[in-house]
């Protein structure tokens, strides 16, 4: 498995490990097999075929200064750097490269919370701190304040909010790079950076004003390979006091119109959380006639079944923080609010609880009614719970889920999109060859980015176990994206096998917004040397192997 | 007079044994302690005895082990586990299993895999005891 980096010689990668041990210590260089065995993607869908993306190294610095002299000698041998925090972005392609045979820069040892500040409602991390750490670290202090934990919280803060990736609390918080609040970033010529007010050197308010003076770049670390981020200030949601929930259906299928639009109302003025969306409908999967309907998008006819069956067609369960009084309070205004429009529409009361929940609470999943809401990520407490998903199964113990993989296409937050967004990725989806078995028209947006809904086309990847079906499963899914974004629909994360794809998409105006990524990548890093190919990115260093894992 | 020197040898042998054990216990003490805060920290999450999501009776790592010795006397929690020496935990953790993926040296580093080894096999001593 023994690989180097694209270009270079061997006489030169032994230059730079050596260069790299002076810099970390023998311990912390890794070149063989067995060590570098898990810097693979362990959901790879080119898991031991000749392109899989491998290191060639890793190296683990602890201090920033560290971090600079990795960067300087990888200048200085021309060698592809790919950093990574806790490395657990699995489905997006966990620890592994953009490139074989870069070196990866594993940050896991820079695991220091540096502040947390629970009267102005921040803290300060390093890239190796995971959720579940800083969520203990708060614990073990008492601090009156929140995480905004992704499900599940075994990865970074960092390279979550630097992955654009979610969380499940009030709407600020949970688009993690969005309420990111400074960093400081180690530049491709090893120079240190610090953005928004941490470039003032005396400033107090690193982590409260975010945009400093003149353009702030800090959108350049997103996704990007600007620079290696080695400390990055979060907003913190301040712990409340009291937490309610409540469930919502309304009859009819265009009922949803309305339901999203008095959602969004009250999403846009701070009253509720994560709203989560879903259709009772799906009890009635089982019945061939309704089954029929569905596939169909015939609404007549499943407003028809729905009523016979006494089940109203969409439902969204609310959720407020607050006081006692105010939760109850916003809970009776979201009622009046969806009432004036939706006649019929049903209101269940569901838990109201002091906060802290209690371990007990934060696991009952009886309740008033029945829920898909995870309660312990609306809480802020991380948890790995969830990976049961990709586990061994009553049905096959023998087997896993070994092609996770995460995609997500941004739909517009309204009901008419929903719908639309449904007809589109049914018809996309039989296009490709891939019929839906399941009616995408119960399927609703989910709304972890305040602004926006995220759905995925409804069909299954089965059989793609086999390499042969991982091969015809990426066919299959590059052929997706060029059909959704023809129709408008991007994704906002990929793994790298499918980067290039994605950020193919992004087109506008003969691919404008890469060649100015690009112009400013072949500014910063004329040696191309950080994250090669990150979200399509490529320096013309190696501008050769854009788009070569296509095969 | 033999015998008097006999057991005062014996007695001066068992002063150095209890010497040279006290730091020896104290050692594995330590180790078994960091062993516990690592496995609390980095394993418990997965492999832990409590609840799983979504109403799962157990967390992912302690239902997937569950299943895999369903019909045996092997228990799934891995704090219960007596065969979990250091050489077979180290493959698990550098290696993985299934869906667990495997965990590099900067997240365990072979000592701490042997501190966690130590205390599981206190761990599973307490669990069989009791």
């Amino acid at each position: 498995m023994a690989t180097r980096p694209p270009g270079v010689s061997e006489q030169d990668f032994q230059r730079a490990l050596t260069e790299f041990r002076e810099a970390v210590g023998d311990d912390w260089v890794f070149s063989s097999d067995e060590d570098l065995h898990a810097y693979r993607d362990h959901f790879s869908y080119i898991k031991d075929q000749p392109n899989e993306l491998i290191p060639s190294a890793a190296v683990g610095p602890q201090e920033v200064e560290q971090v600079q002299a990795i960067v300087r000698t990888a200048n200085r041998y021309r060698i592809p750097l790919y950093a990574i925090s806790t490395g657990k972005n699995f489905a997006y392609g966990g620890p592994s490269p953009n490139v074989r045979g870069s070196v990866t820069v594993d940050l896991k040892r820079m695991n220091r919370v540096l502040e947390v500040d629970a009267s102005r409602n921040f803290a300060l991390v390093e890239p190796g701190v995971s959720y579940i750490d800083l969520y203990r670290y708060i614990q073990e202090r008492g601090l009156k304040v929140w995480i905004d934990t992704p499900d599940p919280g075994w990865g970074s803060p960092i390279g979550n909010a630097l992955d654009h990736g979610i969380g499940y609390t009030m709407g600020f918080y949970r688009d993690h790079f969005g309420a990111h609040c400074g960093m400081e970033v180690v530049l491709p010529n090893g120079e240190l950076m610090r953005t928004g007010m941490g470039a003032l050197p005396a400033s107090k308010s690193w982590h409260e004003y975010r945009h400093g003076y003149g353009p702030d770049p800090s959108g350049l670390f997103g996704q990007g390979s600007f620079g290696i981020v080695t400390k990055m200030g979060f907003r913190l949601m301040p712990q409340p006091e009291h937490w309610r929930n409540g469930l919502v259906t309304v009859p009819r299928r265009r009922d949803f119109i309305a339901l999203v639009d008095r959602v969004n109302y009250m999403t846009d003025l701070s009253i509720i959380g994560e709203p989560w969306y879903g259709s009772p409908l799906q009890q009635l999967l089982g019945n061939t006639e309704f089954r029929e309907a569905a596939l169909a998008f015939n609404e007549e006819e499943m407003d028809r079944l729905a009523a016979a069956a006494g089940l109203h067609s969409f439902q969204v369960e609310l959720q407020f923080y607050g006081s006692e009084r105010t939760t109850l309070a916003n809970w009776e205004y979201a009622q009046e609010l969806i009432s004036r429009v939706v006649p019929g529409a049903r209101f269940t009361d569901g838990e109201s609880l002091p906060v802290p929940l209690t371990h007990e609470q934060i696991h009952e999943t009886t309740g008033p009614y029945p829920t898909n809401m995870r309660r312990n990520i609306t809480q802020g407490v991380p948890g790995i719970g969830v990976w049961y998903q990709t586990g061994r199964t009553e049905q096959n113990p023998n087997s896993w889920n070994e092609t996770h993989i995460g995609l997500f296409s941004l739909v517009g937050r309204s009901g008419e999109a929903v719908f639309q967004a449904q007809r589109d990725f049914a018809d996309i989806a039989t296009r490709v060859g891939m019929p839906s078995t399941f009616p995408n028209a119960i399927q609703t947006g989910v709304n972890w980015y305040q602004f926006s809904f995220l759905m995925g086309n409804g069909f299954a990847l089965g059989g793609a176990a086999t390499p042969e079906g991982k091969q015809r499963a990426t066919v299959m899914l590059r052929r997706i994206l060029e059909e959704n974004a023809k129709l408008g629909y991007g994704d906002y994360r990929a793994p790298p096998i499918l980067q290039d794809d994605v950020a193919n998409q992004y087109s506008f105006n003969d691919h404008a917004l890469r060649r100015f990524n690009e112009t400013l990548k072949n500014a910063i890093d004329p040696n191309g040397i950080l994250s090669p190919g990150r979200a399509g990115i490529w320096p013309a260093a190696y501008g050769n192997l854009r788009g070569s894992l296509r095969g | 007079m033999n015998a008097r020197f006999s057991v005062g040898l014996m007695s001066g042998a068992l002063i150095a044994l209890i010497s040279a054990a006290l730091p020896l216990q104290a050692q594995d003490r330590a180790a078994i302690d960091r062993g516990n805060a690592k496995f609390q920290h980095s394993c418990a999450p997965c492999h832990g005895p409590g609840p799983g999501d979504d109403g799962r009776a157990l967390l992912p790592g302690t239902d997937a082990l569950r299943i895999k010795y369903r019909g045996t006397t092997v228990p799934a929690v891995l704090e219960q586990r007596s065969d979990l020496p250091y050489a077979a935990l180290r493959v698990f953790v550098r290696q993985g299993s299934m869906s667990m993926p495997p965990f590099r040296p900067t997240e365990l580093t072979d000592r701490e895999i042997e501190d966690i080894a130590a205390y599981l096999a206190e761990s599973s001593r307490n669990a069989a005891e009791n």
